[in-house]
């Protein structure tokens, strides 16, 4: 099925608006044309109100790995970000255009249902936000809601698993029924990450993860989006230009609402083709 | 006698203001020294701080032998009164002469600012006092006065007797015979008016609370909102003539036709009035805790699929349910402590009964009653009121401090 649709999705990057050319500014790489793409976003546009945070941006996600979107802060990357899950909807206010595909099907067409969509696509938030429950209704919130578990069993089935995948079974497994508020900043992440898993997304999207975690906290949650990968598509928002180049793939840069440039992280980190770009992996705007 | 009190506190006044513009004036000439002639010294004080600092001590003088006076003519004996002119003139004098003493401080490097500000600290503090002191001061007296009542009355007796009528106790045969005090009755009347209180203020409340915080418009919120928090400034008497005009009647109406015989004033006419009165408690702080709930809670579940009701059943309601279970005590301590509602329409009969169409007498109701009227002031019957009202400050005391403690828990927990 995945290959299916995959093959027949089969799509190339294109960041030629006609805006863009006559401001001279197309130095986008180009370079990502992939053939597992899991989303195709096409002008898309994200407005508060009267402001428009995002002017049209095409770009493709891959499947599979990791893309990090950077950019100095209030660019639009969270805007983006939400965009996936249509989180935006959730804001008075905001208003998406343009068009995005998830594996060929336009998420914004009217028979999704963005609460589904949201099972499909979860989402980690830069502070960690679990529930005021317990360790194991964290995890088992999800499956509940979409009726994952028929039995108990299932369920603790569901929940220990998720809890391995997020790197935290084996610190937790002694004191399910505690708080998950009781736990550390980076255990919190991790739980947060696990209770996303619970529903068996096919994309995890991360804004900013790691930002109120201490540096060896950082260190675990990048191995855990590293073992993640293989699996899931994962979309992170991070400042930290080393995480970027460390965990991965594909990297797009964001300035004021445009995407100024996008391709193999260890290109754009070792020979970027926008100034922009440069001066601000390098330390001089941001 | 009032008329003597009025004079000496003008007289107080009068000497605190001409000893204010005293102490400027000499202030200005003494400071204009350093100012004037362009030397540009600084002082440490205006001279208005002078003047305050000049006044403050005037009417500080002037208070204490005006208090002195009174405690004097106050004691028992045969000692004549001091003379209310005495007691101008002592003022008078002493004032002038605080006032000449201070005078010689008055300098440049004189700290009156600082004086002032420790005067009206004191006087601050003093306020303050003053009604941690009235506070304890009914404290102590209600304890006394229930303790009188208790050396009558067995205090177990009045804490587990089925059978309360203090008038026949007043009869000369039998006059403090226990058993006639039993406040069971009364306690569990009590009671079953609150429960019907809560039983329509909780859900009524609540879902205005969760309507108002999550999908209300700011718009109608900032209507509705205050719309209900006018419940709460309704003279409780206009919910008592509602509860016993319209409520009442309306309920032995309906249960006539269904064929039953209900008085007018009952239980339920008194405690669902009362409910509507305790609503806007009830809504306000549950509002105020369901909005404390941080955002990132709600995008956490919307991110994993739950719709808007998911959320606020099972994250965010468990989330303000300490919150929320503080303003319901709250609620349910001012529903006990209500009176005029309750003796208007709940009746005066103390009947031990659990069912909401009868009439019942509640604690409140029962204090009016033993007070009002001619008293004896240290008949059993009278006493017995101080130790109704002994036991209701007991339990909304506890009421209160069990849901402070809850509320501020859950505040702690999302610092
Ligand atoms: N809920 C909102 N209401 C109104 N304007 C918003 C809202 N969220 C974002 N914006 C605006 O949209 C623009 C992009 O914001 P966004 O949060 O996407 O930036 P960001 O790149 O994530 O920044 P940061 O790195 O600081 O998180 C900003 O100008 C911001 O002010
Ligand atoms: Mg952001």
């Amino acid at each position: 099925m995945t290959q299916l649709l995959t093959s027949t999705n089969k799509v190339s990057y294109r960041a030629l608006t006609p805006e863009l050319e006559l401001m001279g500014q197309v130095n986008v790489t180009t370079e990502t044309e992939f053939d597992n793409a899991k989303f195709t976003c096409r002008d898309v546009r994200v407005h508060y109100g009267s402001l428009e945070a995002l002017h049209g941006i095409d770009m493709n996600i891959q499947d599979n790995g990791v893309t990090a979107l950077i950019g100095p802060s209030g660019c639009g990357k969270s805007s983006f970000l939400r965009v996936f899950n249509r989180m935006n909807d959730t804001i008075t206010g905001a208003r998406v255009s343009g068009e995005v595909l998830m594996d060929g099907q336009d998420i914004y067409s009217n028979d999704i249902d963005p609460v589904l969509l949201r099972a499909r696509v979860g989402m980690v938030f830069q502070k960690p936000n679990p529930f005021p429950k317990s360790i194991y209704d964290n995890v088992a919130y999800g499956p509940r809601i979409h009726g994952l578990a028929e039995t108990r069993v299932e369920l603790d089935g569901i929940v220990e698993t998720s809890l391995r995948k997020g790197g935290l079974w084996e610190e937790v497994k002694d004191r399910l029924d505690d708080p998950g508020t009781g736990l550390s900043g980076g255990q919190q992440q991790r739980l947060v990450i696990a209770r996303a898993i619970a529903v068996d997304p096919e994309v995890i999207l991360m804004d900013e993860p790691a930002s109120a975690l201490d540096p060896i906290a950082t260190a675990k949650l990048e191995v855990l989006i590293d073992e993640l990968k293989e699996n899931y598509c994962i979309v992170i928002v991070t400042h930290s230009m080393a995480q970027a180049a460390r965990i991965s793939q594909k990297t797009a840069f964001f300035h004021m609402g445009d995407l100024v440039e996008y391709g193999e992280t260890a290109k754009i980190f070792s020979n970027p083709e926008d100034k922009r770009t440069q001066d601000y992996i390098t330390g001089r705007t941001g | 006698m009032g008329n003597y009190t009025a004079s000496i506190i003008a007289l107080i006044a009068i000497v605190t203001a001409l000893a204010y513009f005293y102490g400027r004036r000499v202030a200005r000439k003494r400071l204009a020294v350093f100012t004037g002639n362009g030397t540009g010294k600084r002082f440490h004080s205006q001279p208005n701080y002078h003047g305050l600092f000049l006044g403050g001590s005037a009417a500080f003088t002037a208070l204490v032998i005006f208090a002195a006076g009174m405690f004097v003519n106050a004691q028992p004996g045969d000692g004549a009164a001091i003379p209310p002119h005495l007691v101008a003139m002592a003022i008078a004098l002493s004032a002038v002469a605080v006032t000449l003493m201070n005078t010689r401080l008055i300098r440049s490097d004189f700290r009156a600012r600082r004086y002032v500000e420790f005067f009206i600290n004191s006087a601050l503090l003093l306020c303050s006092v003053i009604a941690v002191l009235t506070t304890l001061g009914i404290v102590l007296s209600l304890l006394f006065e229930s303790l009188r009542f208790f050396e009558q009355v067995s205090i177990f007796e009045f804490l587990t007797g089925l059978q309360w009528s203090p008038q026949t106790a007043l009869r000369e045969d039998q006059a403090g015979q226990s058993g006639s005090f039993g406040a069971i009755p009364i306690f569990a009347g009590t009671f079953l008016v609150m429960a019907v209180a809560i039983f329509v203020a909780a859900p009524i409340g609540l879902m205005i609370a969760i309507y108002l915080s999550e999908y209300a418009t700011k718009r109608t919120r900032g209507i509705v909102k205050p719309a209900i928090e006018i419940l709460a400034g309704v003279p409780t008497v206009v919910y008592g003539f509602f509860a016993l005009l319209t409520v009442g009647p309306t309920v032995r109406a309906f249960a006539e036709s269904l064929g039953f015989a209900v008085p007018t004033q009952s239980a339920i006419a008194a405690g669902s009035v009362m409910g509507i009165m305790i609503i806007p408690f009830i809504s306000s702080l549950s509002d105020d805790v369901i909005n404390a709930v941080p955002q990132t809670l709600r995008d956490g579940s919307y991110a994993l699929g739950a719709t808007k009701s998911e959320t606020m059943t099972k994250v965010v309601f468990a989330g303000a349910l300490p919150g929320i279970i503080g303003a319901l005590l709250l609620a349910v301590s001012r529903a006990i402590g209500e009176t005029m509602i309750v003796v208007m329409a709940a009746g005066r009969a103390a009947n031990l009964t659990g069912n909401p169409f009868e009439a019942v007498t509640t604690v409140t109701v029962q204090i009016v009653a033993l007070l009002t009227g001619d008293q004896e002031f240290d008949s059993p019957k009278t006493l017995a009121a101080f130790a109704l009202g002994l036991v209701l400050f007991v339990i909304t005391l506890v009421l209160n401090v069990i849901a402070l403690l809850v509320v501020r828990k859950y505040r702690e927990r999302y610092e």
